[in-house]
């Protein structure tokens, strides 16, 4: 038998496996699944249409007239065009920065309300506890298509801070994605509350606290590390219903204006399709799909990769 | 029993008190004063003041300070909270905007054929998505059922407007099985609504699958169906007989709040087919910012679904032994 000291024990150890932090290892994981992978070059697509668009690189003179009203799809204009002979090919790239805006900002208002709102009341418990829940239940008992609507209809077209330097028209999109933000972080607050309370009776929370540590020291530095990899799952899954509800809002009316969103396209397409034109309603639906798809898909294969534990019975 | 729905009750009061205040905070402090665009682009100051007066828009929004000066201790209450409380608490919203009409009169009148839709879509797609995920629970780690996960998630990520918009084309139009718009009141209804029901089912079943699936295979794996196999019992009776009681808790669940729900109706599915329910008037009010009606069906929703929770609840403990009535 070879003698093995301390020391080659350690050497053995790390040459054979190197520490990996959590995310090198659901990344190895992720890789792996060659479905997922395929998804996220998807979403990463629609996100380098959105930059390019957004950069004025891509689909600038979207409204500009490149045929004859209704033409179906040919090799000049692979969607077709609309009623006004613009390019729906041009229209659908310009819908992809309006609803990763929307729901990109969407999504960071509700994880910067619900992720330090769920984390302190996990945390401190007893009366700031009741008082973030009860503001949860009540925001939670409002049917949530009615709550986004009237917070849609109660935005739009304000303005806050008139007069002041400070001033902001909470036109169109504003008024969609704080609508949305304002919201949608219930979900996030309470997953976040309910995780904080376990983990605060664990030995590492003890551990800082006997050093000293205080008590916002512990939450942000020790605790909420440990949370987060919650916090991308619930924002890939959730990122899909946001773009649904920009479409939704956007074809209401109390969307976007003037500017092609798919919710717009769709709602222009009303009429259309009783003439036979389908081409603008196919790529606003085809548009939403495929990224929704991926993110679906994306999303599932996260939460197995980051946390094996939570894996789905099969 | 009796102690326990009470305290339940009582929970509710801080919930429906704060449902008050965001719908106050909505409709009174943010959203500002209707009174201008209800009167138009040729109003007078004078009628503008009238309709503020009218709505009671011209009291101060918390209390009344200088009512209080002249008239005493009570009209210190006098304000646009208090009234907004006070409307709430008596579900009696005053009139809408747009056609002048009792808001109550309006909802009741509304609620049938919201009713008439969605209650059968709700009872169709309970029970077509707990068949399917029941089926495939029993077929699970087969082909078929990888494949109808597939399906699931297909059907989840295509957007609700198309399911309408292409449902409405095809079925209704160019197949021409049904009226694509309309309605009559009582049993013609029928008619008009087959389709909504149908596209309403199917847009919404890859989620509902998915979510029983998972729902049930959570218990297939548990300590007591291995048991009940061992013990020779056959796998359907095990499915029917043990799993789907005790998948029964997450289903109530949903079952009971979805209900509160159904009295809302469908805001997208009555606007497309042009059924003149709770979702229709919604969307009306939208358009022609119909203020006091929105805020109507904002608290009444809420009301229904706190309702809902106590409900559920009671259920619970009705259903689960296990259930403490503490």
């Amino acid at each position: 038998m070879t003698q093995l000291t301390t020391a080659t024990i350690d050497e053995r150890v790390s040459a054979e496996a190197p520490s990996r932090s959590v995310w090198a290892d659901a990344w190895r994981r992720l890789r792996k699944n060659k479905l997922a992978m395929v998804c996220l070059v998807i979403v990463s697509a629609y996100v380098v249409v959105a930059l390019l668009v957004a950069l004025r690189l891509l689909a600038v003179n979207w409204d500009q007239t490149v045929g004859n009203a209704y033409e179906p799809p040919s090799w000049s204009n692979p969607f077709g065009t609309d009623i006004f002979g613009r390019s729906v090919w041009r229209k659908t790239l310009y819908g992809a920065k309006i609803s990763l805006t929307v729901a990109t900002l969407a999504s960071v208002i509700s994880v910067l309300i619900g992720l330090p709102l769920g984390a302190i009341a996990g945390f401190f418990g007893k009366w700031v506890d009741e008082i973030i829940v009860w503001l949860y239940s009540t925001l939670q008992s409002i049917p949530y298509i009615l709550l986004i609507l009237a917070f849609a209809f109660v935005l739009r077209d304000k303005i806050l801070f008139k007069g002041t330097t400070y001033e902001v028209s909470l036109s169109g999109m504003t008024a969609v994605y704080l609508a949305i933000g304002l919201t949608s972080w219930v979900g996030l607050c309470r997953l976040i509350r309910g995780e904080v309370i376990k983990h605060k009776q664990h030995d590492y929370v003890i551990a800082a606290r006997s050093f000293g540590a205080g008590n916002f020291y512990i939450i942000f530095r020790h605790i909420l590390p440990n949370v987060f990899h919650l916090v991308i799952i619930d924002f890939s899954l959730r990122f899909v219903s946001f773009i649904h509800a920009e479409a939704i809002l956007s074809f209401l009316g109390l969307g976007a204006k003037d500017v092609p969103s798919w919710g717009v396209m769709i709602d222009d397409a009303r009429l259309e399709l009783g003439r036979g034109v389908w081409w603008q309603m196919a790529a606003a639906t085809a548009a939403i799909l495929f990224i929704s798809l991926a993110l679906n898909i994306f999303g599932d294969a996260l939460r197995d990769a980051i946390d094996p534990k939570l894996k789905r019975a099969v | 029993m009796t102690t326990y729905i009470i305290r339940r009750l009582l929970y509710a009061v801080p919930i429906v008190l704060g449902v008050m205040m965001i719908t106050f905070i909505l409709f009174r402090v943010v959203g500002g004063d209707p009174a201008v665009e209800i009167a138009g682009k040729t109003a007078t100051a004078e009628m503008i003041a009238d309709i503020r007066h009218e709505l009671g828009r011209d009291k101060p929004l918390f209390i009344n300070t200088v009512a209080y000066k002249h008239q005493g201790v009570t009209s210190l209450f006098d304000s646009q909270l208090f009234h907004h409380l006070v409307q709430s608490l008596t579900l009696d919203f005053g009139k809408s905007l747009r056609d002048r009409r009792p808001i109550m009169q309006i909802i009741k009148d509304g609620a049938g054929a919201s009713l008439s839709l969605t209650v059968p879509m709700f009872i169709i797609s309970l029970l077509v998505s707990l068949s399917i995920s029941l089926l495939v629970a029993y077929l699970r780690g087969t082909k078929f059922d990888r494949i109808l996960v597939v399906l699931c998630v297909l059907g989840m990520s295509m957007p609700y407007l198309s399911y309408i918009k292409f449902g409405q084309y095809f079925i209704g139009y160019q197949l021409n099985l049904f009226p694509v718009f309309g309605y009559e009141p009582g049993l013609a209804a029928i008619r008009y609504l087959a389709l909504p029901i149908l596209i309403g089912v199917l847009s919404g079943l890859g989620s509902e699958v998915r979510m029983y699936r998972t729902i049930i295979l959570d218990e297939v794996n548990a300590d007591y169906v291995r048991t009940a196999r061992s013990k020779g019992v056959n796998t359907a009776r095990i499915l029917f007989k043990h799993v789907l009681k005790n998948a029964m808790i997450p289903i109530i669940t949903r079952v009971v709040l979805a209900v509160p729900f159904l009295f809302l109706g469908s805001l997208l599915l009555e606007r497309f087919f042009g059924i003149p329910g709770l979702g229709y008037l919604t969307i009306e009010a939208i358009n022609s910012r119909d203020y006091p009606v929105i805020n109507a069906m904002t608290f009444i929703g809420a009301l229904l679904y706190v309702l809902g929770v106590i409900v559920t609840d009671i259920c619970y403990a009705l259903v689960d032994p296990r259930v403490e009535l503490r």
